[in-house]
């Protein structure tokens, strides 16, 4: 791995167990997720059912919950999980003890097709 | 002819004997004129149910099993309080002291048995209880509720059930247990030391191969000592090491004694006129204190009174237990001693706290320890009964009878044998059960007791039944068992919060490793509820869980569809000012906030706030002393109120002043749901004071106060609580009422819906009726707000929860790409 391949954007402290927080690149938004266990995940920060602020929601387990109708999401696949699932791109995380860094290469994909 | 009939004196009046009567009425009401002599001086209640009593978790009403009037309407003579002391066999007459006697023509003797007392030093001492009846339970909650330790001596059964119930209560509780393991009777070592483990989790202290050697104090106790020299502290001392048969009476008679009275496969001691059943009574060497071998007796000695030579003699039984501890899933059944000749399979899961072992000698099952899960308990049972070989399934036995056909629950139930028992109290198979639902369209848990009696002594099998019920009824069962939280737990919001309660849960993890939830963590729907339940249930010592919140209540803003906020501040009572509005025109314009409008609870709403600019909006706001509006939260959201007697020409009452005063002292108080008020000043009712949550209408003579109202989703008008004179009544009454919801509601419940579910007679009773009750939930709101009487805008301001509102990290595009 090269390192500018890697972007840090903070720590795990930053992020609130069982919470998250968000990334702005220009007009894209990404939710970094924390779980219990303190693994970090990176999704698109839009609900692929009505476009809402996942990072806004209620995290249990390695799932969140859209705040807008109650979605869940697997943080770690992007999946929704329901029968037939839905969709959302997620970004490689890398974590060097504390330290929280994404992937460049997913962040370019997320910003050259913004879903809004 | 009423003179025919003949006479039944029954000795005792527990569950046995109760069993026995049941059998005898519902096959031949005619046959016997009954008195009953009953040492205890109540009706027959559920013994099996005396440790979910202690614990709190049931009441003594609740565990009645046959009330008064089941006494009146079969005529049978009760006398409550009455020991019988003497038998004259040669006459028939029953003596009780002095006072009372009766003649038999059949006698039924069910004394029961005797707790042991161990006769060490200081045994009498004020303190020292057995756990055995009614009256045992009540002196151990009357000593939780002023001593601090307690002592169990006995660590079987009932030893633990006790001390379960002592921790519940509040008390620190060691048990003393003379084995090196505990319930080593009915369990092998290793699953005795889950169950230690188990047990100390309560924070109960176990003491193995411990024995009592003095228990301390004046007349009191004080403290126990053991042999070891150890001294333990105790304000109350329960002696559970085993019972005795109560013999006395029928020893006196001259019956055959053993260790119990004698009896013979149709119930009959050594006189055929003298039958005897339940705990007192010995066939074949053995005694039996299980409920279901006790009814077997009770339906034959049944039989043998009506005559009826027809049905099963009495046989030895197959014993099962099962532990009645919250939390702690304990069963065990057959003989599960090692020897030669038996192997044995074993499953050990010991983080998840499971471990099942099955005992087989020659291809069949004998005996089985489950601890962690004990759902598949009654197949096993089954299979051991039957003595089924079983060397075409072992390999998947320990998996239960639905392996292999999927493993969810309903699949093991419908794979079940029609022959397999599911009640083991009362020994109702499956196949009955699925007879009676469909042959008297039986569609309730409620019916199915009254029909079969399965599920109706200690519960744990009601969920199998639940199953029977759904398996047969596919749809059209909707089961009467409160609704579970969520797919986390099979729990119903009301035992959640009870168990809360009594187990004195305060925390998040805590109630989920307590209740056993089937996630780790809870979901989006449990979570929010837990911590809104822990909050109400312990103002001041619970901490909030903002990660259990939904966004709205930890950003205290409406997240919008395009996920932008909407901010109302608070108008107390609906009433502004010019710096007040001056202050939102100037927010609205420096934040460039595209739209404001006024709601239906007479605020400003100010839609499409960005995020991380709604701190320095409410510093804005703040400053001309707008506080958080709360319409974001389940709490108090908007008094609205009429200009009452101040302006109106018709005004009887200043509406408006008492409507400002209700919400400056209510605002801020978490509900289960939104809660709306108004305040009208006559019953024109401008403040649409009859379709909120609490309304009060003002009239010449004082104030109405009319709660469970809504137009939201359903539009429905309140019901009247009740009228009082003052404004400080007013006060007092409507703080009552919603704390009566706060406690009570569901988490999403409206009120209106909570009313119709408890009825408004029963908050009639709390509120108007109990002066004492509405005091004191008065107090526990006032308490309650102490703590959460503050405004969380100006918290926000000053950089409580900073991280909510800005992004972690903004990234340059150019750097990116």
């Amino acid at each position: 791995m090269t390192t500018d391949e890697w972007r840090l954007i903070g720590t795990v402290e930053d992020i609130p167990r069982s919470g998250a927080r968000r990334i702005r690149i220009g007009e894209v938004d990404v939710g970094v997720f924390r779980t219990a266990n303190d693994d970090v995940f990176a999704l698109e920060d839009v609900c692929p059912h009505l476009g809402g602020p996942l990072s806004e929601g209620i995290v249990h387990g390695n799932e969140v919950t859209c705040p807008l109708h109650n979605m869940v999401i697997d943080l770690a696949t992007g999946l929704s999980v329901e029968p037939t699932p839905k969709c959302v791109r997620s970004c490689l995380v890398r974590l060097e003890g504390e330290k929280v860094y994404l992937s460049k290469p997913d962040l370019r994909d997320l910003i050259s097709q913004p879903i809004r | 002819m009423e003179d025919m009939k003949k006479k039944l004196v029954v000795i005792g009046n527990g569950m046995t004997p109760g069993r026995t009567l049941e059998r005898i009425f519902e096959t031949n009401p005619a046959a016997y004129d009954v008195t009953i002599f009953n040492a205890e001086p109540r009706v027959n209640y559920d013994r099996i149910m005396l440790s979910p009593l202690l614990s709190g978790e049931k009441t003594y009403e609740e565990i009645i099993i046959h009330g008064d009037g089941w006494y009146i309407d079969r005529d049978i003579m009760l006398y409550k309080g009455f020991k019988v002391d003497r038998i004259d066999r040669r006459s028939r007459i029953v003596y009780s002291g002095d006072e009372e006697c009766a003649e038999y023509d059949k006698l039924l003797i069910a004394t029961g048995s005797n707790p042991i007392i161990i006769p060490v030093p200081g045994h009498v001492k004020e303190g020292v209880v057995t756990y055995r009846d009614y009256d045992d339970v009540e002196a151990m909650l009357w000593a939780a509720q002023r001593g601090e330790h307690a002592v169990v001596i006995g660590g079987g059964l009932l030893g633990l059930e006790a001390a379960a119930g002592l921790a519940m209560q509040g008390m620190q509780v060691t048990v003393v247990h003379l084995m090196p393991t505990l319930m080593e009777r009915q369990l092998d070592p290793a699953a005795g030391h889950l169950l230690q483990k188990a047990v100390e989790d309560r924070g109960i202290s176990v003491l193995t191969e411990a024995n009592t050697k003095e228990i301390l104090g004046g007349p009191s106790v004080e403290g126990v000592l053991l042999d070891d020299g150890t001294e333990l502290p105790a304000d109350l001392v329960v002696m559970a090491v085993g019972i005795r048969p109560s013999v006395s009476v029928g020893e006196a008679a001259g019956l055959e004694i053993n260790r119990g009275i004698v009896v013979d496969n149709r119930m009959r001691t050594s006189d055929p006129n003298i039958l005897a059943v339940g705990e007192c009574a010995e066939f074949e060497g053995d005694v039996y204190g299980l409920v279901a071998p006790l009814y077997q007796m009770a339906n034959v000695a049944a039989d043998t009174l009506l005559g009826d030579r027809t049905g099963k003699p009495f046989e030895k039984q197959v014993l099962a237990t099962q532990l009645k501890v919250t939390g702690i899933d304990l069963y065990s059944a057959g003989d599960f001693e090692t020897s030669e000749n038996r192997e044995e399979i074993v499953l050990r899961d010991a983080r998840r706290s499971i471990y099942r072992r099955l005992v087989i000698e020659e291809d069949k099952l004998v005996g089985t320890v489950l601890y962690g899960d004990t759902a598949n308990n009654s197949w096993y049972l089954q299979l051991i009964r039957d003595g089924e070989n079983i060397s075409d399934f072992r390999d998947t036995m320990m998996f239960g009878p639905g392996y292999g056909e999927g493993q969810s629950a309903d699949v093991a139930v419908a794979s079940l044998a029609d022959e397999v028992e599911i009640c083991g109290c009362n020994g109702v198979c499956k196949g009955a059960i699925v007879n009676a639902i469909n042959e008297h369209e039986l569609s309730t848990i409620d019916e199915v007791r009254t029909y079969t009696k399965a599920s109706s002594s200690c519960g744990t099998c009601t969920g199998l039944v639940e199953q029977l019920l759904t398996l047969t009824l596919g749809e059209d069962y909707k089961p009467t068992a409160a609704d579970a939280v969520c797919g986390c737990t099979d729990l119903g919001h009301d035992d959640v919060r009870k168990l809360i309660e009594v187990q004195r849960l305060q925390t998040i993890p805590d109630v989920m490793q307590s209740l056993h939830w089937k996630s780790s963590e809870g979901c989006a729907k449990c979570r929010p509820a837990l911590n809104y339940y822990l909050l109400s249930t312990w103002p001041g010592i619970y901490e909030d869980d903002q990660q259990s919140r939904f966004i709205n209540e930890r950003v205290h803003a409406n997240i919008q569809k395009d996920g932008t906020y909407s901010v109302v501040p608070r108008m107390w009572g609906g009433v502004t000012s010019a710096d007040e509005l001056r202050a939102i025109a100037d927010v609205v314009e420096k934040f460039e906030i595209p739209t404001v409008k006024l709601t239906g609870g007479q605020r400003i709403d100010m839609l499409g706030v960005r995020k991380e600019d709604l701190p320095a909006v409410w510093s804005d706001l703040g400053d001309a002393g707008l506080v958080s509006g709360h319409a974001y939260g389940k709490a108090l959201r908007t008094v609205k109120t009429c200009v009452g007697s101040e302006w109106c020409r018709f005004g009887t009452q200043d509406s408006t002043g008492l409507g400002i005063r209700i919400e400056k002292f209510m605002w801020s108080c978490w509900t289960p749901a939104k809660v709306k008020m108004a305040v009208s000043g006559c019953p024109r009712n401008c403040a649409e004071a009859t379709c909120k949550d609490v309304g009060v209408v003002c009239v010449d003579s004082g104030y109405e106060i009319h709660i469970g109202g809504g137009s939201g989703l359903t539009v429905r008008q309140t019901e009247l609580l009740c009228k009082v004179a003052t404004e400080d009544e007013v006060m007092e009454f409507v703080a009552a009422v919603v704390q009566l919801y706060r406690l009570q509601g569901h988490y999403l419940e409206r009120m209106y819906k909570w009313l119709a579910r408890v009825g408004i007679e029963s908050i009639k009773e709390a509120i108007v009726d109990d002066d004492e009750r509405r005091k004191e939930l008065y107090d526990g709101f006032v308490h309650s707000q102490s703590f959460s009487q503050h405004n969380p805008w100006a918290e926000r301001v000053n950089g409580v929860d900073a991280h909510e509102f800005k992004p972690l990290a903004e990234l340059d595009l150019v750097e990116v790409v």
